[in-house]
């Protein structure tokens, strides 16, 4: 764990993050002002996951961490899909 | 007094420990994205007309403002890596007016609806029916329960701020700054996702 | 020598050198202090239930009462009994020993664990006695009528809260115990099946428990604020509540079974002198029954009215879940086969454990399939089911391991053949109490209801007199286990021929739990 004390994430990179986000939350709403039916809702949680992806990688560390870490999220956000699906299977279906 | 150095320290499974806290948060909200999905499900053409009477101007305000406030939490790392504590603690203070500024736009967003008497049991927001009925509670609940983590993440940072000012934490130190960070990153990706839900589905 | 960690002489003293303390060990003896109090008042809420139904119409009791005492009966015994019951007190007290750690990771936490506890179970016992009346709901407080009545929901439903916080810093702590404080040598497959099944069951704990935290604060909104989640009349559906309410509620009934059966696990080992058969296996089962077991709520939900796709994607997984189960309980059989069988006080628990336990998951099974559910759901057979599979899983097992563990906690002795006759009128009890229920609910008798048929009274009689005798049982059992406190013979450090860990470090252990940490070559049962 020395190699991870010694990584420093330079300034520069933290900017470019969040010119990259404030671009995508600017997008997600001019998107979402145009009329595409379900589209919309799809396109703007899209948005929203890529998003987050940067936020979990770059500024909570997820790429510079173990592997495990990014596989525990990915398993949590999977169980609450599923969870999602199945409680859909009652109320698609009724 | 200086911190004595800790021969059993163990910074990963601190860390550690905060993921495993993040996943709990994570699924608190997640049961109230299952209400949100459900509800948005049965109630389509309501949420959809009621999400039109949010204010997106101000919702996409207090988006940035987040995003601002998670990269300076995380440039406040770097700055105590490199051993410059006051940039770090310059940092920590911009993340903590930009968070009291996000709770001053909620205050009044609220206080619009509150003026119009739309509020959870309120009888004007019974009257409007059964999809306003539960947008709006999802709304006043969702948002309220993330303010209540903005709080407790800026009491989090203040104590971390306080703690680098006493040098309890250094460049060589630092895992609770890290956890800190972790927090607030969890209180803006939720966030990430409650604007859409809420102020862009029309 | 060192001394023991009940001899220990820190910071504080008397009183303050338990509830202060960070010592896992002390911490986990805490834990069982109140655990057992609060069975004690569960168990008596339960003797008293059983005298009301011994005859049709009211016994000792109004309907009123009758309603309130299964509620509290309830949620003492799910929330402040089962749920916490094994991982607080045996994983808490064993984890770091057998894993070759001082402690925990983050000892201070699991203090903070306790406390939330007590204050926890504080607030649902004031429900009983402050506002309008104790709470009447059942545990599972379902809504409209969870917000509708008049009893005192708030305190019991915050209460509810808190003990779950207390429940997932427990799960968080063993994650990052196991993944960061396993000795030197001890791989993932070296590591024994107990701590296995508290791995396991602590990502239920943190992955679960959430969902009936934000569910409980969603009641609490809907009583003081009338938001409408659940409400009918709001927009709301009370279908959603039992959705989120068993979302947690299911995958609960595995932190309640896994450690159990990782108990179980090493006492079968121990006493038949062989290694566990099977042993990746018993790892896969206890993994898989904790990963299933998110996805099968539904079953408690058949009859409320789910859509038809629902319904048999629910019996399917519920069928599924069995599976896993079912190898354990092979790998135990085998286990024993061909093993040098020590016939000894917690192998006799196991055994009538492994017997109650397929009972109540047979049951299981029969509720698990939609027709028979239509009939057998909300009736006694429900009632029995559970029993057998949660007091007679969990509650076996608790037994099994506080007779198994006892030498090394206490250093000293029970007395064996109070022990056995304590065990063998526990056993008759509970068979003659929850036996009859099968019949009972089979034959339509509905739960939760004061009154009944005259058509049930014969079966009601016989359960309620195997109610005096379990209890009769768990008296002698608990006062032979106190009093050899005072009068049991010194125990060795390896009373029983066990080769994890906790059997090399003497009885009761020190503080530091190892002189020196021990350096790991071999796997956890190294019988030859």
């Amino acid at each position: 764990m020395e190699n991870e004390k010694n990584h420093i994430i330079p300034y520069r990179t933290f900017l470019y993050v969040l010119a990259l986000l404030i671009t995508l939350t600017l997008t997600s709403v001019a998107i979402t002002q145009i009329y595409l039916g379900t589209l919309t809702v799809v396109l703007a949680l899209l948005i929203a996951a890529v998003k987050s992806s940067f936020v979990l990688r770059i500024f909570m560390h997820l790429k510079f961490e173990n592997k495990i870490f990014t596989f525990a999220v990915i398993g949590v956000v999977l169980i609450l899909s599923v969870v999602i699906f199945i409680t859909f299977l009652d109320y698609l279906y009724r | 007094m200086n911190a004595t150095p800790e021969i059993h320290r163990d910074d990963l499974a601190s860390k550690t420990g905060m993921w495993l806290f993040l996943f709990t948060e994570m699924l608190l909200f997640g049961g109230l994205f299952i209400v949100y999905s459900i509800y948005r499900f049965r109630n389509a053409e309501a949420f959809h007309l009621a999400a039109h009477e949010l204010n997106v101007a101000i919702g996409t305000i207090n988006t940035i403002i987040l995003l601002v406030s998670s990269t300076t939490i995380a440039m406040s790392i770097t700055a105590l890596q490199k051993k410059d504590k006051k940039l770090a603690l310059i940092l920590l203070c911009t993340t903590i007016i930009l968070g009291l500024a996000f709770l001053v736009n909620k205050y009044f967003e609220w206080g619009e609806h509150l003026k119009e008497h739309i509020y959870p049991g309120s009888a004007v927001l019974a009257l409007r029916g059964q999809g306003d009925v539960l947008f709006y509670g999802l709304y006043f609940f969702m948002t309220g329960l993330h303010a209540l983590h903005i709080i407790i993440g800026l009491i989090f940072i203040i104590v971390i701020a306080v703690k680098i000012s006493k040098d309890k934490i250094t460049f060589d130190n630092f895992v609770l700054l890290e956890n800190s960070g972790l927090y607030w990153h969890l209180v803006d990706l939720i966030w990430i996702f409650l604007f859409p839900l809420f102020y862009l589905i029309t | 020598m060192e001394p023991s960690f009940l001899e220990h002489k820190g910071k504080y003293k008397g009183l303050f050198s338990w509830i202060l303390s960070t010592d896992h060990k002390r911490i986990a003896l805490l834990y069982l202090f109140s655990i057992l109090s609060f069975f004690v008042v569960g168990a008596t809420l339960g003797l008293l239930m059983k005298f009301e139904l011994i005859a049709p119409g009211k016994t000792i009791m109004t309907a009123e009462t009758y309603n309130a005492f299964f509620t509290l009966h309830g949620i003492v015994m799910i929330f402040a009994v089962v749920i916490p019951g094994l991982p607080a007190v045996f994983g808490n007290f064993m984890l770091p020993i057998m894993i070759g750690a001082k402690d925990v990771a983050f000892p201070r936490i699991n203090l903070l664990s306790w406390y939330l506890y007590v204050i926890g179970v504080s607030l649902v016992l004031i429900s009983q006695f402050a506002g309008q009346g104790p709470p009447d709901t059942g545990w599972t407080f379902y809504a409209p009528y969870s917000f509708r009545t008049t009893g005192n929901m708030l305190p019991a439903v915050f209460g509810a809260f808190v003990l779950g916080f207390s429940s997932i810093l427990t799960g968080l702590n063993f994650l990052v115990t196991m993944h960061r404080m396993r000795a030197p040598g001890m791989t993932w497959l070296k590591m024994p099946l107990f701590p296995w099944s508290l791995y396991a069951t602590a990502w239920v704990q943190l992955l679960a428990t959430p969902i009936i935290g934000i569910t409980l604060l969603m009641i609490v909104a809907e009583r003081t604020l009338h938001i409408g989640f659940f409400d009918p009349t709001l927009g709301g559906d009370p279908l959603l509540y039992q959705h989120l309410f068993w979302t947690y509620s299911h995958p609960a009934v595995y932190i309640m079974i896994l450690p159990a059966m990782g108990a179980i696990s090493e006492i079968i080992t121990t006493f038949s002198h062989k290694t566990i058969f099977g042993y990746k296996f018993m790892v896969a089962s206890v993994l898989a029954i904790a990963f299933v077991g998110y996805f099968v709520w539904g079953h408690h939900m058949f009859t409320s009215g789910m859509s038809g796709t629902a319904l048999y994607t629910f019996s399917l997984l519920t069928f599924l879940v069995a599976i896993p189960s079912a190898i354990k309980v092979f790998n135990w059989i085998s286990t024993m086969h061909q093993g040098s069988l020590d016939l000894q006080t917690p192998f006799y628990w196991a055994i009538a454990f492994i017997f109650v336990f397929m009972i109540g998951g047979f049951s299981g099974l029969i509720l698990g399939s939609l027709a028979a559910n239509v009939h057998l759901h909300n009736t006694h057979f429900v009632v029995a089911h559970f029993h057998f599979i949660v007091f007679g899983g969990t509650g076996f097992a608790f037994f099994a391991a506080a007779h198994y563990w006892y030498p090394k906690i206490t250093g000293k002795m029970y007395d064996t053949r109070w022990a056995n006759i304590g065990l063998v009128l526990f056993f008759i009890g509970f068979i003659t109490l929850y036996g009859p229920m099968f019949y009972l609910g089979f034959k339509g008798m509905p739960r939760r209801y004061y009154d009944y048929d005259e058509i049930f009274h014969a079966g009601n009689i016989i359960s309620t007199m195997g109610s005096w005798v379990l209890y009769s049982g768990l008296a002698i059992i608990i006062i032979n286990l106190f009093a050899s406190l005072k009068n049991g013979l010194t125990a060795p450090a390896d009373p029983w021929g066990g080769k994890t860990l906790e059997w090399t470090v003497p009885s009761p252990p020190p503080v530091e739990n190892f002189e020196e940490i021990p350096l790991i070559t071999k796997g956890p049962y190294d019988y030859k």
